[in-house]
């Protein structure tokens, strides 16, 4: 049975796409047939943080309209080959989305892949209404950071209301996953601790990605930071995150700079 | 990034050329075909399709449209799976 999941915020900017990337990567390595299906429909981004940015012939509106068929819209990662990506219109508006043509799409999606992965545009209008509305699990991207904060709090209220899950009686699974995080900050007091935004928003943590050079680096390359740097702890945090998603129960932690024998001579601290 | 990561090419410095080179060829694109370029691919991949049609039977799906923009010269690759033709003339 297909899991639909969407990942979405509220505010922008705060990691929904890179997240999207990592968590579909780290979920079809583990042999799971994966889709990620970019939203933000005049805006598109999820390709190029992929780095399929030059591989895109057809996209999602095609598909909806009817000029293309769901199989030759969809393209296939060269890295995974059980991960495949649906890329979001860079020329039309989010007009361009009707209600039945992303019903369509997604029961097809549900028929070919075991995770649909839907990267939600920035905001709480119809492109973000949309992404959300098949969902069966959220994943409410957060900074700790105040503005962050409130806007998932809106968005998780949403969730509870606008969605066909919610609508037909049921719940959709939520989880927060906090990203940006910096553990030294968090202690000197300059930063929401993980306790604060757990107690304010209180839905369940998927999991902690610590604030990391890697993440740059990683869409500089066009690749999920899951692949381009799978040892980094925020490919390690995302790995773990997946492994929560397919049910595994694994304590959370905030991964640190794992460092070789040969750093540590050299640099002699810790 | 210590000395003996960069000796190793793990420098994390040296993926921002990469970024600058695929963002070119990106929006170099973006920019000339105003949006007209993938209207002008499934303008072409219907006409292909309408060509060959006329000759053969071929079904929608088991025909696979590849792309591959590149710095001066793009490959558009389109996949037709032909079914076994049964000439009248010959056995």
């Amino acid at each position: 049975m297909a899991k639909v999941l969407v990942v979405t915020s509220g505010k922008g900017g705060v990691g929904k796409t890179t997240s999207t990337a990592a968590l579909g990567a780290a979920l079809a390595q583990t042999g799971q047939n994966v889709v990620v299906v970019d939203f933000d429909v005049g805006l598109r981004n999820l390709d190029l943080v992929m780095g399929a940015e030059r591989r895109v012939v057809f996209d999602l509106i095609n598909v909806i309209q009817g000029d293309a068929k769901l199989s030759q819209a969809l393209i296939r990662d060269k890295r995974i080959e059980t991960l495949s990506i649906l890329p979001a219109s860079q020329t039309r508006d989010k007009d361009a989305l009707t209600a039945e043509g992303v019903a369509r799409v997604m029961q097809e999606l549900r028929e070919k892949f075991d995770w649909v992965i839907c990267d939600s545009p920035a905001g709480i209008e119809r492109g973000a209404q949309l992404a959300m509305y098949h969902a069966d699990h959220a994943i409410v991207v957060t900074n700790p950071e105040v503005s962050s904060v409130r806007d998932s709090d809106r968005i998780i209220g949403m969730l509870d209301s606008t969605t066909e899950k919610a609508k037909g009686g049921g719940k959709i699974e939520k989880h927060l996953l906090l990203t940006r995080y910096d553990p030294a900050r968090a202690a000197r007091g300059e930063m929401l601790r993980i306790e604060d935004v757990l107690e304010i928003l209180s839905i369940p943590l998927l999991g902690i990605i610590p604030e990391s050079e890697e993440v740059l680096r990683a869409s500089n390359l066009g690749a999920p930071v899951t692949l381009s740097s799978p040892d980094s702890p925020p490919a390690r945090a995302y790995a773990e995150a997946a492994r929560r998603l397919e049910g595994e129960k694994l304590e959370i932690t905030v991964p640190v700079e794992r460092k070789g024998l040969f750093a540590r001579l050299f640099k002699g601290k810790s | 990034m210590s000395l003996f990561g960069s000796l190793f090419g793990r420098g994390t410095k040296t993926s921002a050329p990469v970024a600058r080179d695929r963002l070119q060829i990106l929006l170099a694109h973006e920019r000339t075909s105003n949006g007209d370029e993938s209207d002008l691919l499934s303008k072409l991949h219907a006409e292909i399709l309408e060509v060959i049609k006329r000759h053969i039977p071929v079904d929608q799906d088991k025909v696979q449209v590849k792309l591959d923009r590149g710095n001066s010269v793009s490959m558009l690759e389109i996949d037709i799976e032909v079914p076994q033709i049964k000439s009248p003339g010959r056995r």
